[in-house]
């Protein structure tokens, strides 16, 4: 779909007839509707004369599926087929297109697109109904409950026409205040296994516009040489090698000190041109530890008393020294790299009201919109925001300074301001520079009786946060801790009698950022490592020993035994396996989902390890687009499996090592054999599936290979002495 | 003096030099954006199109090295192999973030005209180039099963 050239002909549709039936909500939240011609209305929906219809998705999609599930949500309410809707992105508009979640902010994150537009985007949909049945009772003299739309055909009271033929009427109409609803036992396309993705005929035929293919008359591409340590800032630079090579525009630097910015007609000449630069940096405040010292220092850390205290349940300490047995294990997380398919770029345009467009895959337009309007010096409102499809982000593309859009505006400034400016990433800018998941250190102490129960938890973690010194900090961190370092351990659903953990932000010039699921993608594979030897210790199954401390009472805890159950059932827990191989189960309640994986894993007479199987139960309330769901699980686990098996960012005196996909290895299509996914059947309020099934997949990994004989807790695996195949 | 190459069946004299990466003219130039950028060094598969009739990845190929060749990318890639595997692919649903398909699909493509018949093995040697950050690929693998179904058929 190119989404600005939909955009234009609608505009011009409308203009020629100016009969265009639109829904959306006023500032208020209350629905509104009108014709095209009111220029603040800003719609969910869209119908023209033609009966076209449009979906206005306020959720990027980077993948997830939002626009599908979106569309699904309008299309069922208004009582059409999936394949007679178009979508098209949102502008920006914090009002109207903000995430219910995060106040009047528009934004994609937390795995919250389908879970907070769920009744919004249905009661807009149910809400054009309204009006177009109540257009067609006026016409045909009827009561408008005596009709109902049915794959696009008002039909009743003896009549039948396509809806089309109402949008007219349907738009002089009041909008119904409180639009019925369809009763979910009538739903045909939520819930519906059968539906397709809406974006599967662009994407398989090279149409879909992504901020990359975006190529603008006269623009130049920019493309930016970072600093080679974390922290280093430019003191000059020499760009005379790059005189007189093909496309060669210029060079300057960026005020920040963080980096040169180099011009040329096109990316490739752009590219060429940067490695004739030389520039002289100023070391004084880089990082320059290499990656082993980094690593002794967190673990140092967690040996230290902490600097915050998370949970502190009186009686822990004495608790844990009456323990029949202690458990103690020390973990370490690298660094990681987000590594989107799509590097990062965007472009950004002059505009003649004096303002600008930034085209982009855009995550979050309100921050987006904001950081540029403050490096422009001009009103928010003068920035505007394309979307298109983003080629993943895994929350890169979120970073609270949306360094990129920023580096765009600088870079757009330093040009002049006069045209389109588009910058570019390489794979290498992508895998240095930074906004890392931060690394982590944990170490744990689980003290059991007699029994095998445990009596105490002691946990002391050390990372950088991601939060301070952001604008989030005030809502993220409680008491000096950042909710986002310890999520999933003080708030476990575990039952765990005793628990204190303790906290040490590590200070490092190297930045970090949430990456998907965020601090769980650490701290699950620690609890769900430490719940494994628990359960060993105390000779009982894994999934029992599990299911016993989530036998209290909640919601929440409910969800989770049945996630593992079908995960178990699923995988046939229990049952036996060739020789060779091993089952590991884990599971998290995060983003208000429940998921369970067991991993089948194999080893050969070489020692080399595969895996065989995932099987995953999850709860995630309704699932809208259940086939989407699934996917987002499959993929889930496959994403969090190549960094858990083979990714580390690595530093050498403070330079990153790592540069592109051959030392940054993802994980290919002969790593995994299958992933089979079960859904627990739920009519609970959808909640999100991006995040929540990344971090049980590394535990459920390590558990498997632990059956076999390896306990790894040091991470990336085939690092820390795993072969895998 | 300009290279001249045929893409998608027309001829094309390019105004790019002779050491660019075919990837960076059909973008750049041709303005032929489907054909993506991932790595830029033969590690990823996004750039993948058809040159002579089997894929190949464009970031490494030199316009100056292919002159007179015949290019065929994602936006026009046809037959029967090729509807199988667009066919296939939407039953299964492939794409999430859909930057790598352009790639996975010519190469698949590539691999059914070879191998109608492709075993796990074959798509694990043949589809192993082409990185899916999105994790797509227990689909891919069970739609090019599927393809070679509908070829069979
Ligand atoms: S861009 Fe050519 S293989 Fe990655
Ligand atoms: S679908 Fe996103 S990288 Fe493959």
């Amino acid at each position: 779909m190119n989404t600005s050239t939909s955009r234009r002909n609608f505009l011009k549709g409308a203009a020629a007839t100016g009969a265009v039936l639109m829904v959306g909500v006023t500032p208020k939240g209350v629905l509104a509707a009108g014709h095209a011609g009111l220029a603040s209305l800003t719609p969910f929906v869209k119908i023209d004369e033609a009966g076209t219809v449009t979906a206005v998705l306020k959720h990027f999609d980077m993948g997830q599926g939002a626009s599908t599930g979106l569309a699904t949500l309008i299309a069922e309410e208004l009582g059409i087929s999936l394949d007679e809707i178009e979508i098209e992105f949102a502008p920006h508009n914090p009002q109207v297109y903000n995430n219910l979640f995060f106040g009047p902010v528009q934004g994609t994150g937390g795995s919250t697109a389908i879970a907070n537009s769920f009744m919004q985007y249905r009661q807009a949909g149910a809400a054009a109904r309204e009006m177009i049945k109540a257009a067609a009772a006026n016409a045909w003299g009827v009561a408008a409950s005596e009709l109902a739309i049915v794959d696009g055909v008002v039909t009743g009271a003896g009549q039948s026409a396509p809806m089309a033929e109402f949008v007219a009427a349907a738009a002089d109409l009041a909008v119904p205040e409180d639009p019925s609803l369809t009763d979910p036992k009538d739903f045909r396309l939520i819930g519906n296994p059968t539906t397709h993705r809406k974006d599967n005929a662009p994407k398989i035929t090279g149409q879909a516009q992504y901020a990359m293919d975006v190529h603008l008359d006269g623009q130049v591409v920019a493309v930016i040489k970072r600093p080679p340590k974390f922290g280093a800032t430019v003191v000059s630079f020499d760009a005379s090698a790059a005189e007189g090579m093909p496309g060669y525009k210029g060079a300057a630097a960026l005020p920040t000190g963080g980096g040169v910015v180099v011009y040329a007609d096109t990316t490739w000449q752009a590219f060429q041109a940067r490695e004739e630069l030389t520039v002289e940096w100023d070391f004084t405040n880089a990082e320059t530890r290499s990656s082993d010292q980094i690593r002794d220092d967190m673990l140092a850390m967690v040996n230290s008393e902490p600097e915050f205290v998370a949970r502190a349940d009186e009686g822990t300490d004495a608790a844990m020294a009456g323990a029949a047995q202690v458990i103690e294990k020390e973990f370490y997380f690298p660094y990681l790299a987000h590594a989107s398919m799509e590097v990062l770029n965007c472009t950004i345009r002059p505009d003649e009201d004096g303002g600008v467009t930034l085209f982009d895959g855009c995550q979050v337009p309100t921050l987006s919109a904001g950081a540029l309007a403050q490096v422009l010096q001009m009103p928010m409102e003068k920035v505007r925001v394309e979307t298109l499809w983003a080629g993943g982000s895994f929350g890169r593309r979120a970073t609270s300074e949306v360094d990129y859009n920023v580096e765009a505006g600088l870079a757009f400034l330093l040009d002049g301001g006069q045209r389109p400016v588009k910058l570019m990433w390489s794979r290498e800018d992508d895998t240095t520079g930074g906004y890392y998941r931060p690394a982590a250190a944990h170490k744990v102490r689980v003290g059991l009786d007699a029994n095998g129960r445990i009596v105490a938890w002691q946990h002391q973690l050390a990372t950088p946060s991601i939060f301070k010194g952001t604008f989030f900090a005030a809502t993220q961190v409680v008491d000096g801790v950042d909710r986002s370092s310890v999520e999933g351990v003080p708030d476990t659903l575990y039952d765990i009698p005793k628990m204190t953990m303790g906290v040490s932000d590590f200070q490092s010039p190297i930045t970090v950022a949430w990456l998907r699921s965020v601090g769980h993608n650490h701290t699950g594979y620690v609890m769900e490592t430490m719940m494994d030897l628990a359960a060993e210790a105390a000779g009982v199954d894994p999934l029992e020993y599990r299911l016993s401390y989530l036998s209290g009472e909640g919601e929440e805890r409910a969800r989770m035994r049945e996630a593992f159950q079908l995960a178990a059932d699923t995988a046939g827990w229990g049952t036996p396996l060739p020789d060779g191989h091993a089952r590991g189960i884990a599971g998290m309640f995060c983003f208000n989902t429940a998921v369970a994986q067991v991993a089948e894993v194999s080893k050969d007479e070489d020692g080399y390890v595969q895996i065989e199987k995932f099987s995953a139960g999850v709860d995630v309330g309704l699932a809208v687009n259940p086939d989407v769901v699934e996917a987002q699980v499959q993929g889930g686990i496959g994403f969090a499996l190549g960094f858990i098996m083979r990714d580390g960012i690595g530093f050498d005196e403070g330079e990153v090592i790592q540069s592109n996909f051959h030392d940054y290895e993802p994980l290919r299509v002969w790593d995994i054999k299958d992933i089979e996914v079960a859904i627990v059947p739920s009519a609970a309020p959808p909640s999100g599936i991006a995040e929540p099934p990344v971090p049980p997949a590394g535990p459920a990994l390590a558990n498997a290979i632990a059956a076999l004989g390896t306990r790894v807790t040091m991470l990336p695996m085939a690092e820390n002495g795993v072969d895998f195949v | 003096m300009a290279t001249t190459i045929t893409v998608n069946q027309t001829e094309r004299s390019l105004i790019s030099s002779e050491e660019t990466p075919l990837l960076w003219v059909l973008r750049d130039e041709l303005k032929l954006t489907g054909t993506k950028y991932g790595c830029g060094v033969a590690q990823c598969g996004a750039c993948t199109v058809m040159l002579d009739g089997q894929p190949v990845r464009s970031c490494q190929v030199a316009i100056g090295d292919i002159a007179g060749s015949d290019v065929t990318t994602i936006e026009a890639v046809s037959g029967v192999e090729a509807d199988a595997v667009r066919q296939a692919w939407v039953e299964m649903d492939v794409v999430q973030c859909g930057f790598c398909q352009s790639g996975q699909v010519v190469q698949a493509i590539g691999l059914l005209e070879l191998n109608p018949e492709p075993t796990d093995g074959d798509i694990d040697t043949y589809m192993g180039g082409n990185v899916c950050r999105c994790a797509t690929y227990v689909r891919v693998r069970k739609a090019i099963h599927r393809a070679a179904e509908i070829l069979a058929a």
